[in-house]
């Protein structure tokens, strides 16, 4: 990374006005060819107005982008394109039913005569390509059938294949598991070898420590910090990102306090025998009032169906669930709800939120029975309900009568918590309550499970980041393959503790038939 | 690098499409009807207000039970072979008393949308298939219990129905306005309107939430088929004959357009009742309007096209932000 080029992309004070908020304030940065360069900074901090101002989506209110030393501006993204910026976003745009190598090449197939399209060249290209990036599959399979990872990268692969010199990386791994996240990051680096400038934008501290070469932090719309990463720590980096004195940063990853709890002694939410074929097999666990029980395990180790099951959104084909000791039966979410158990999902856009409703209806839409009567809602109750959660886990709304999809990731959970709140339940399930989400509002909802635990709530807590298991439980259930492998309880709960578990099974699985 | 221009709806134009998808439909309302007054002879006739009514009732209580049903995502194509069904129920038993007529005629459209409702909730049968079957079905059903044929009614209650007028307003279009304040109140006001909307905004976060899913879905379709049929009722009042094979033909399509003209989205997850209320009387005038000013039957049918079309554009637009 030589530091005395002409950086390959540059923003000069850069703003950008909505209605009553300025998102981006005179934000001046540099992206150089062949550097990899972190863009940080909590919910509504600016980033991806950045990007969007970046990528042509949006137009700046004032200031310059300089592409190459020349001033440019985009009408829309398309132009941005054709100009050497390329974003892959999280979510992937690609086509599912077209092969791996149709996707490369979508928009510019080598034909032959007549226009037919040339696909043994097309594949011949491809696999060329691919193993340029250290990437070997089969191109002729249609991308939907590759794995998320791998799409990924190919996504990245077309990109820099139409000569991008600019590639924006809109938080890559957020659907990765830790190994494909090592395979992107060596496709990264080739394209940081191969002089392109990277903006790379993440909420996991880890991989801007592995991967970036230079950290810019954005704060409420304006940089407050750009520079080497090897120049700062992480304890500085999440203090900029917070704005807060050092000092204040606890010395553990996480904002949990897991001393001040006071669990009971008789299980809340007890179930036995969990089993549904080929998902989980036999899963049992107690939870009493004010405990919190992580659930521990890779991507598929049946964490995520465990917590759907006991709501209801799995069939079972057998094993109970007893709340408070009495059997729930029905085995529909609906059910759940009036036995008092919540599910916070893991995916807070497919699953949790209603675009079309406003931050006040998303709030409430499972408290029907506390604000409605005879079925008529009453608005007084549902004004008085909301006001009381909005304060208490502090939700950034300029009008509760806004849609939900115009608040940040960060507010939209605390929204879906609040909902879950709001039918006063007895029992939570977390799936991933953190992710996706900035390290500010992490931290505060590590606090408010605190808080739940404390006002006696059972609490199940599934995070893909071993940290936040690891540290917020007072046990730790460790599942592989849909069975429970191990119980840690206190001290023994440590994150090398679960990883040995982990692997312990690994062997034992690859040895049984 | 040069700017182009180009449909700005990613950026700039954002203001201008939300007013009219909002209130578009009112603003349209609103310049016919003074383009009328001033064009029209005799537009502002009582005589001619009160047929415009009449004509349109059907249509707007129809298309108040459709918009539920849009809410939630779904469409029912069946409504006017509901309709008809009604039509015929009325005449199997106007001989024993006109309540009777009635109430058998609801019951038919209560067990239609009961069967639609069951289909889409139960079996998750997409509801535009779901909905065919008693669309292709249902009139031929109508014309079996009629033996093929029209029957003219002769009852002094019934009639009434069709003639009278409260306040000068004719019965069936004070029937609809009721409905149409309750339908209203009952999306803005109730959890079973909001459960509508959930349904239709996300169905996975309405299930999430523990909402009454599948019930709210059948009720939605029961409401529609009681409403067609009590649509049915009326034209067959108003025409003191029960015709299977003209009651509500082609009503699902003028039903869908004064949703969707209405500012409902396709997509669900919002009802504007008040819309759809005005969306039928944008349509019924759009088509009274050319008619009266000399342009043929399939003209005037050409602009109503080129009218869905046009709302159907500036719904898309939300879609796109």
């Amino acid at each position: 990374m030589s530091r005395n080029t002409e950086p390959t992309l540059q923003a000069v004070g850069l703003t950008k006005r909505f209605p009553g908020v300025t998102a981006l304030d005179s934000v001046s940065i540099d992206f150089h060819a062949g550097e990899v360069h972190a863009v940080v900074g909590e919910n509504g901090a600016g980033k991806s107005t950045l990007i969007k101002l970046v990528n042509g989506v949006y137009r700046s209110d004032e200031g310059t982008l300089i592409l190459d030393g020349s001033a440019v501006e985009f009408a829309g993204p398309r132009e941005a394109w054709e100009a050497g910026i390329s974003t892959t976003f999280q979510e992937i745009n690609l086509q599912p039913f077209l092969s791996v190598a149709q996707n490369l090449h979508l928009g510019r197939e080598p034909t032959r005569r007549f226009g037919l399209v040339d696909v043994q060249r097309m594949n011949t290209d491809a696999t060329e390509l691919l193993t340029r990036y250290g990437i070997s599959i089969d191109v002729r399979k249609p991308l939907g059938s590759v794995g998320v990872a791998i799409q990924q990268m190919i996504a990245i692969v077309r990109a820099v294949s139409t000569d991008a010199k600019v590639v924006i990386l809109d938080e890559p791994t957020s659907s990765l598991e830790p190994n494909e996240v090592e395979q992107l990051f060596r496709v990264i680096r080739i394209l940081r070898d191969d002089n392109v400038a990277l903006l790379y934008v993440s909420h996991t501290l880890d991989e801007i420590f592995e991967i970036c070469d230079r950290v810019s932090v954005l704060r409420d719309g304006r940089l407050v910090h750009t520079g080497p990463v090897a120049e700062i720590t992480r304890i500085q980096l999440v203090a900029t990102m917070l704005g807060r004195d050092t000092t204040e940063v606890r010395t553990g990853k996480t904002a949990f306090n897991i001393e001040g709890r006071n669990p009971g002694t008789e299980p809340v939410l007890s179930v036995s025998g969990l089993t549904r074929s080929r998902l989980i097999h036999g899963v049992s666990l107690d939870v009493a009032a004010g405990e919190v029980v992580g659930l521990a395990g890779l991507l598929g180790s049946g964490r995520t169906e465990t917590v759907e099951s006991i709501f209801g959104l799995i069939g079972l084909d057998s094993g109970t669930v007893t709340m408070n000791g009495s059997s729930v039966k029905g085995g529909s979410p609906t059910t759940a709800v009036k036995r008092g158990i919540g599910l916070l999902p893991e995916d807070r856009n497919a699953d949790g939120i209603v675009p079309t409703m406003s931050v006040r209806d998303n709030i409430t839409l499972a408290a029907n029975r506390s604000v409605a009567k005879w079925g008529f809602v009453s608005r007084a109750k549902v004004n008085k309900l909301v006001d009381k959660y909005v304060e208490r886990l502090q939700i950034k709304v300029a009008d509760l009568n806004q849609s939900v999809a115009e608040l940040s990731g960060g507010n939209q959970q605390k929204v879906l918590l609040a909902r879950l709140l709001c039918f006063d339940p007895e029992a939570v399930l977390l799936d991933e309550p953190t992710r996706g989400i900035d390290v500010g509002a992490k931290a505060e909802i590590q606090g408010l499970i605190d808080e739940l635990a404390l006002d006696g709530l059972a609490v199940i807590l599934i995070s893909s980041e071993l940290e936040d298991v690891v540290e917020g439980s007072n046990r730790v259930l460790v599942l592989k393959d849909g069975t429970v492998v191990g119980v840690l309880v206190g001290d023994q709960i440590s994150e090398e503790s679960v990883m040995d578990i982990i692997a312990e099974v690994n062997v034992e699985s690859a040895v049984a038939p | 690098m040069t700017t182009l221009s180009r449909p700005a709806q990613l950026v700039s134009s954002k203001g201008a499409g939300t007013l009219i998808r909002e209130k578009g439909v009112y603003l349209a309302l609103g310049a016919l009807v003074l383009f009328n007054l001033i064009a029209t002879p005799n537009f502002a006739s009582l005589r001619n207000v009160q047929l415009q009514l009449v004509q349109v009732s059907p249509v707007v209580i129809v298309a108040l039970g459709m918009a539920l049903v849009i809410g939630t995502e779904g469409i029912d194509l069946s409504v006017g072979a509901t309709m008809a069904l009604a039509a015929s129920m009325v005449s199997l038993f106007i001989d024993r008393s006109p309540w009777m007529a009635i109430g058998m005629a609801l019951v038919a459209g209560v067990v239609a949308g009961l069967l639609n409702g069951s289909l889409v909730a139960f079996l998750g049968i997409q509801p535009i298939v779901a909905t065919l079957g008693l669309f292709v079905a249902g009139r031929g059903v109508a014309l079996a219990f009629t033996k093929g044929r029209l029957v003219e009614i002769f009852d002094p209650t019934l009639e009434a129905l069709g003639r009278d007028r409260l306040l000068g307003i004719p019965i069936s279009a004070v029937i609809a306005m009721v409905l149409g304040i309750a339908i209203a109140i009952v999306v803005r006001r109730t959890s079973f309107g909001r459960n509508i909307i959930a349904i239709g905004g996300n169905p996975r976060a309405a299930v999430g939430a523990g909402l009454p899913v599948r019930p709210v879905i059948v009720s939605v379709y029961i409401i529609c088929g009681a409403l067609a049929a009590l649509a049915g009722v009326l034209v067959t009042s108003r025409s003191a004959a029960a015709d299977p094979s003209f009651v509500g033909l082609l009503i699902e399509l003028s039903a869908i357009t004064a949703v969707v003209v209405g500012g409902t989205p396709l997509t669900g997850g919002r009802v504007r009742v008040l819309g759809t209320v005005a969306g039928a009387l944008l349509m019924q005038l759009v088509f009274s309007t050319l008619i009266r000013h000399d342009l043929s039957d399939s003209d005037a049918r050409m602009v109503q096209a080129a009218i869905i079309v046009a709302a159907v554009y500036f719904q898309r637009d939300r879609g796109a932000q």
